[in-house]
């Protein structure tokens, strides 16, 4: 058989507008984080993020796209069959995309190990040593990134073969940054002055364009990951949409009711919105959309609160937003899947399978586990070999200038 | 003698303060930002969730150079064009002047503040 005649020039069309979408997201994110620092440390979050398109897209060439989608080793890792991409082309790959060229399905995948190790940089913002960041950051894509990859969507995968669903990345992105940025945040420990002084955002309006450029991208997220321009595709934008909607418009309450309608609030509680979908955003209805988005903000919102009045300084809430919210949506795919909108998929809880919550929460378990520990370990070891922290005058300073020398505004 | 007045006061009231000394006849001044607090502490901005509270308040500083006999007339029209009655209308303190130099002209003191149909003149 000839597998390139099997090529859908509209699915392949679509799969790399979504590459390109879901590229704009870690840029977006630089933004939407770097206007919730101070101004000294403008230039060096907007950089943790940059430079892991730079760090990443290399690493995922040369090991981790075979490690993570490569012939399986007994469920666990990816073998190196496709180290260096060789042998990844214009044909497709049945296992994965069948009518799309297996390049586009393994370059669609690299945006995904990007944005994942840029979500963290927020848990340790302000104090980081540069170096020391850039090599974890290598560690993380490559013992926690591409094996839990590798779990879910590799096709013998531990997770998979258990039955979890996890449409866009809700486990495999959403899950293993947040909870890999609260160990991290344990062990960096706050930034000087945490919870004695104030420290207030640099710039409101950059958080709000890069929320704005998020949500555009999260179509391409989302909506990419049917891997088909088909009516699938169409609902996973829908649902991400309608999620992201609900949850803005929940925080804006939430936040009302506490004192006023914070605009960092509500951009906040829809990119929440977002994390929650992704898992459940092509196994549910747009009704199922709206709940999943309207619960992950209150989830949030008191998770921050809760990390607050622990004096934990996991400082732009990576694990109240996207391990909360990435839990709540992996768990509310075992509850509202079904196979009317996704045949390929399976039905949750309210559609007469309760066995699903219980994979799904098991799967979520086994991540947050993982995730959390190994982080915790891997950090405590750069903590002795190189430091963690720049020196408390650098810190004072601000790493824009201490660390790059150079200066964001004058 | 010459004297100073500094007088800090919310952002939002110096458009009034302007309007109310140029009423009097005050011509010249000149404005800086400072940020700071007094007694009231501070106050609560929204965050992502709930509040917090920030103790460096933006405020604009008025600096004007006039002759003695003016200033009473002077605060009293800051005073009163500057106040809200809450907690953070500002202060104003007074200094004296040595003496004042007008760069153009090489006028001293009284001749180096007057102005055409300035408080003096009316």
């Amino acid at each position: 058989m000839n597998t390139t005649n099997s090529i859908n020039s509209g699915d392949t069309a679509w799969v790399l507008i979504a590459t390109a979408l879901v590229m704009m997201m870690t840029p977006a994110l630089a933004f939407f984080y770097g206007g919730m620092v101070r101004k000294k440390n403008v230039l060096s979050t907007l950089n943790l993020s940059f430079i892991i398109i730079g760090l990443i897209s290399l690493q995922w060439v040369l090991v981790g796209y075979t490690l993570a989608f490569g012939p399986s080793w007994g469920g666990l890792i990816g073998g190196l069959k496709f180290a260096g991409l060789s042998g990844v082309g214009a044909s497709p790959n049945p296992d994965y995309a069948p009518t799309i060229p297996h390049l586009a399905f393994a370059t669609y995948q690299m945006m995904f190990a990007i944005i994942t190790p840029a979500l963290i940089t927020g848990a340790f913002v302000e104090r980081v040593r540069f170096k020391t960041f850039l090599i974890f950051s290598l560690l993380w894509a490559t013992l926690i990134y591409d094996p839990v990859a590798h779990w879910v969507w590799g096709g013998n995968g531990l997770l998979h073969r258990l039955g979890a669903l996890d449409f866009a990345g809700g486990t495999v992105v959403h899950i293993t940054a947040g909870f890999s940025a609260l160990a991290f945040a344990k062990v960096i420990g706050p930034r000087k002055g945490f919870g004695k002084t104030a420290m207030e955002p640099s710039s409101i309006p950059y958080t709000i364009l890069g929320a704005g450029l998020l949500w555009m991208g999260w179509f391409g997220f989302n909506g990419g990951s049917a891997l088909a321009a088909n009516g699938l595709a169409v609902n996973a934008v829908v649902t991400t949409n309608t999620a992201a909607a609900a949850a803005g418009i929940v925080w804006m309450i939430l936040s009302w009711l506490d004192n006023k309608p914070s605009v960092l609030g509500v951009v906040t509680g829809a990119v929440v919105g977002l994390v929650a979908i992704t898992p459940a955003s092509g196994f549910v209805t747009p009704l199922a959309a709206l709940l999943i988005g309207a619960v992950a903000a209150p989830i949030s919102y008191y998770a921050i609160r809760f990390r607050q009045q622990h004096n934990l300084d996991e400082s732009l809430d990576v694990w109240a937003c996207h391990g909360m919210g990435g839990m709540w949506g992996a768990i509310a795919t075992g509850l509202f899947a079904t196979q009317v909108i996704n045949p390929a998929g399976a039905n949750g809880l309210f559609y007469g399978n309760p066995g699903q919550l219980g994979i799904q929460a098991l799967a979520t378990l086994l991540v947050i586990v993982f995730a959390f520990g190994v982080t915790f370990v891997m950090v405590k070891g750069l903590h002795k070999l190189m430091g963690l922290r720049v020196t408390e005058n650098e810190e004072e300073v601000g790493l824009d200038i201490s660390e790059h020398g150079e200066r964001a505004y004058t | 003698m010459t004297k100073k007045i500094e007088a800090i006061l919310r952002e939002e009231k110096l458009n009034d303060v302007k309007e109310a000394l140029r009423q009097i006849g005050i011509m010249g001044m000149n404005v800086t930002e400072v940020r700071g607090h007094g007694r009231q502490g501070g106050i609560f901005l929204t965050g992502r969730t709930g509040t917090y509270q920030v103790d460096m308040l933006p405020r604009v500083q008025v600096n004007i150079i006039l002759s003695d006999h003016n200033v009473d007339k002077t605060v009293e029209a800051i005073r009163q064009s500057a106040q809200t009655g809450r907690a953070g209308d500002g202060i104003i303190f007074i200094y004296p002047v040595e003496e004042v130099i007008r760069i153009r002209t090489g006028e001293r003191d009284r001749e180096a503040l007057m102005y055409e149909g300035d408080i003096d003149t009316r």
